[in-house]
């Protein structure tokens, strides 16, 4: 147990053993079972691995877990409690602004992390904050709606004509 | 009811704990048959089952990987049953529960698999009100449903589905008879409910096969070649065999390390020392071109009308041009994964895949085992594109778990993903026509080099053709032996480069002939829903008729695929000092028929345009011969949020038709669209894609300078 480290995760206290250069989406995925984080280049490309480390966006792909002593750690299992489903998570749901779901956890918590930072970002300052963040689906511009709308600079789909899109 | 079905019915319904059970195609015997397996004349295999709680269970080999088939499926069958959308459960992609699948491909789902399962719902209504008509005591004519519940009209009697279904045991073939409901009166379909899956999409819950986790499970890594055509001379696995933990196995072309941490795996494959023999130089990204003409060998004739030396006699402006296009990668976010799962003398397979019967049979075949003893589940794909059916990963998964006798997981790395993909082709197109005074093509003669004829063939009235093709590419089976490696299915195979092709063409014709290319396209052909798409399009966008190059930057191309017809527009600007095309705005306006679901219908048009920026703009593999150069998106750049432009989609009602393709339809237009906006702008015509800053620059100082804009 020389090299343990010991971090919040979804709320609860957590240690791992931190031997080498593991990386957290490895460990999140394994030793926690939180599979949500998704592998889809491991260098940093994607986004799909994407993490809130103390509440910032993080590549759980580049990120060693012997960083994490003492931090908070939110995947996309525990961004709202169970049953229930974080404006962000709602607003997705409700643009259609998904397909096969693969990227989804990523986008979400970019966005929640960009709009902790920026309550009320410019679509310019969404399109920035998500870029690297692949879809390979092409929901992008449902992304941005669903961000506008979680931010509240955007009616939900339903108000608008066309049913979602932007 | 046939003996045969008679006979399946009672082990049938052992299964299933009774119920009223429909059948598309096959009977329960065929469907639970494990050995069954293609040849049948079509393949609309599924069924419906209500249970006695009312609950309707769909089983169908369909999958879902993001194109909302788990959605628009449920809403037929609600829509022709009578029940609401959250009385359906769907079963998808699993072999052991479902009846037998070719595959999820070619937006066939909706358009042949569609109308059979919403003809299985119809006969479960019939049934059901048969069996209300004797209990009401009412005749089944006069009995009207709605959300599970029959009523007969003028009296309080009323009886569910739950009560009716509850005890009995009802096995039936779908018949002929069964009349689908009218667009005009759909409650279900025609509607944008919300995504099914997207609760759990958006929550983490849904499992993709790499996140599914057996008891004991190994993680595997596999020795790779450097490139296509390498072979393993030796191997030293001394060091990799002395970590703790790793298993090393090889078994004929199989060298793979196993280990309980995925991390450990990754490294103990670091150690192995192997020794390739190289393969000989072959083409590379650049030479392929003039590689795929030569090797295609001579020309075969695929289609012919008329007489085109008589066409060309007529024609007062002839336009020959050859088109380009490189090898494109599927790149789905979700690298193949699969995990094989040894237990009582069967394996259970869980794979990102588009096809799950024939990997069955393949898995089966090369472990030893019967099919029947083998079951492939898919849970959700994150994207196929036509690039997960294949399947190497859930056959390897299985191999390992046999010899291994543990829980396996193949999940590959974003660099084998690239390394195995089997990719678009690249291809030459060869077109030469030629238009007549009035402005009407007059003939068109066009070789498609390796490629395939999909969608080569204009849609326009042309009196006098010739196609023909070389390479004989077969999308099915890797492709061609012209290609240095594999290619397969990619998102509308073929007709991309074919739709390139042919709309950079008739723009350039239009352009030669001084006509509006809007209006040379409608002058063109007869094809009413062709029209109407145009003229959709026009109206939407608020098209200014010019001749190109008229300097707005903005264009037009059209397509027919998948059965639909699709017209965009594009709006450009082009830096003139650095190449860089930024697209605006794109309006799309589609005729696909019946629309099942209209959200869904334009979330799948709005993905094929995004999708096809890629090819359009920066997507073409390097390679040198059979080594792969590019293995990530660093260098293999997808679009990213800030070029995707605004998307405009305008689906053009057309409820006499039946549901037609919606996945594919529109990404094919999409690289002629940008193309012919950028000629518009600058006068520049790049004729191979992707339109690369460097092309794009290329292109602008062979044009001739535009003249005053009109
Ligand atoms: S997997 Fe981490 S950025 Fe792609
Ligand atoms: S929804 Fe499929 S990759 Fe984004």
């Amino acid at each position: 147990m020389a090299n343990t480290v010991r971090f919040r995760l979804n709320g609860k206290p957590v240690t791992a053993p931190a031997d080498g250069d593991r990386l957290l989406l490895w460990a999140l995925r394994t030793d926690f079972g939180l599979t949500g984080a998704k592998y889809g280049c491991g260098i940093g490309e994607c986004g799909a691995c994407t993490v809130l480390v103390d509440g910032q966006a993080t590549l759980g792909c580049q990120t060693p877990l012997s960083q994490l002593e003492g931090r908070e750690v939110v995947t996309i299992e525990g961004l709202a409690p169970a049953g229930r489903l974080h404006p962000v998570q709602e607003a997705f749901v409700a643009h259609g602004a998904l397909q096969c779901g693969y990227c989804t956890p990523g986008m979400i918590l970019t966005a929640c992390a960009l709009l902790s930072r920026d309550a009320k970002p410019s679509r310019e300052a969404i399109v920035k904050a998500m870029d690297g963040n692949l879809c390979r689906c092409g929901a992008h511009r449902r992304i941005v709606a669903a961000i506008e709308e979680a931010s509240g600079t955007a009616a939900p789909p339903a108000a608008r004509k066309g049913a979602g899109t932007p | 009811m046939s003996e045969r079905l008679k006979l399946d019915r009672r082990r049938f319904f052992q299964l299933t704990g009774g119920g009223i059970a429909i059948f598309v195609g096959l009977g329960p015997s065929a469907c639970f048959s494990q050995e069954s397996r293609g040849g049948y004349p079509e393949d609309l295999n599924a069924y419906l089952l209500i249970g006695k709680d009312g609950r309707v269970t769909v089983f169908s080999g369909k999958i879902e990987m993001g194109q909302g088939v788990l959605t628009s499926q449920a809403q037929m069958v609600a829509e022709e049953l009578g029940v609401s959308l959250d009385a359906i459960d769907m079963v998808l992609g699993d072999t052991d529960r479902c009846p037998y699948d070719r595959g999820t491909f070619g937006s066939l789902t909706t358009r042949q698999f569609g109308p059979a399962l919403r003809a299985a719902a119809a006969e479960a209504r019939l049934v059901l009100l048969g069996l209300a008509a004797a209990k009401l005591g009412v005749a089944r004519d006069r009995l009207t449903v709605d959300n599970g519940v029959v009523t007969a009209p003028g009296s309080s009697r009323r009886v569910t589905y739950a009560e009716l279904a509850d005890g009995k045991r009802i096995a039936r073939l779908v018949g002929e008879k069964a009349v689908l409901r009218a667009a005009s009166d759909f409650r279900v379909m025609g509607k944008s409910p919300r995504r099914i899956d997207g609760a759990d999409k958006v929550t983490g819950r849904a499992q993709y096969a790499a996140d599914i986790r057996p008891a004991g499970m190994l993680y595997a890594r596999i020795l790779r070649p450097p490139a296509h055509g390498a072979t393993l001379k030796s191997l030293d696995a001394a060091a990799a065999e002395k970590r703790p933990g790793v298993t090393v196995v090889r078994r004929d072309d199989l060298v793979a390390v196993l280990h309980a941490d995925p991390e450990a795996a990754a490294a103990a494959l670091d150690l192995l020392k192997p020794d390739w023999t190289t393969p000989p130089p072959g083409p590379d990204d650049e030479t392929i071109f003039e590689h795929l003409v030569k090797a295609g060998g001579a020309p075969e004739e695929k289609a012919s009308r008329g007489d085109l030396a008589a066409g060309r006699a007529r024609a007062a402006h002839v336009t020959r041009t050859a088109y380009r296009k490189g090898y494109v990668a599927h790149a789905p976010i979700e690298p193949h994964a699969a995990v094989a799962e040894p237990k009582d003398g069967r394996i259970t397979v869980w794979a990102s895949t588009q096809t799950p019967f024939p990997t069955r049979d393949r898995i089966a075949q090369a472990v030893g085992l019967a099919a029947k003893d083998v079951r492939v589940i898919v849970p959700y794909v994150g994207g196929g594109f036509g690039g997960k059916s294949a399947d190497l990963q859930a056959i390897e998964a299985a191999r390992l778990a046999k010899i291994s006798g543990k829980p396996v997981q193949v999940a590959w790395t974003r660099a084998e993903e690239f390394f195995f993909d089997r990719f678009d082709p690249a291809a030459v197109v060869e077109i030469e026509s030629g238009t007549d005074a009035g402005g009407r093509i007059v003939f068109y003669d066009a070789t498609v080099h390796a490629a395939g004829e999909r969608g080569a063939t204009p849609p326009y009235d042309i009196p006098n053709l010739r196609l023909r093709s070389t390479g004989r590419m077969s999308y099915g089976d890797g492709g061609s032996s012209v290609h240095p490696f594999a290619v397969g299915p990619w998102r509308a195979p073929g007709a991309n480069m074919n739709a390139f092709a042919i709309e950079s063409h008739i723009d350039a014709m239009a352009a030669a002939a001084g006509i509006d290319p809007l209006e040379f396209r409608l002058r063109n052909t007869t094809e009413p829903r062709l029209r109407a798409v145009l003229e959709a399009a026009a109206a939407a966008f608020g098209w200014k008729p010019g001749v190109g190059p008229s300097g707005q930057g903005r264009a037009v191309a059209c397509s027919t695929d998948a059965g639909s017809y699709d017209a965009l527009m594009a709006q450009v600007r082009v830096d003139r000092s650095d190449g860089t095309v930024h697209v605006e705005r794109i309006v799309a306006a589609q005729d696909m028929g019946t629309v099942v679901n209209p959200d869904g219908a334009k979330m799948q048009m709005e993905g094929s345009i995004t999708m096809a920026l890629g090819y359009t703009f920066s997507e073409e593999l390097r390679f040198r011969g059979g080594d792969i150069l590019d293995r990530n998106f660093k260098t293999y750049r997808l679009p990213r949020f800030s070029r995707v432009p605004a998307i405009e989609t305008v689906i053009v009602r057309n409820d006499a038709l039946a549901p037609q393709g919606g996945g594919e339809p529109a990404i094919c237009p999409t690289g002629a669209v940008i193309a012919n906006a950028v000629f518009d702008a600058t006068g520049a015509r790049a004729l191979r894609l992707p339109l690369t800053p460097e092309r794009v620059k290329e292109a602008l100082a062979a044009a001739a300078p535009l003249r005053a804009a009109g």
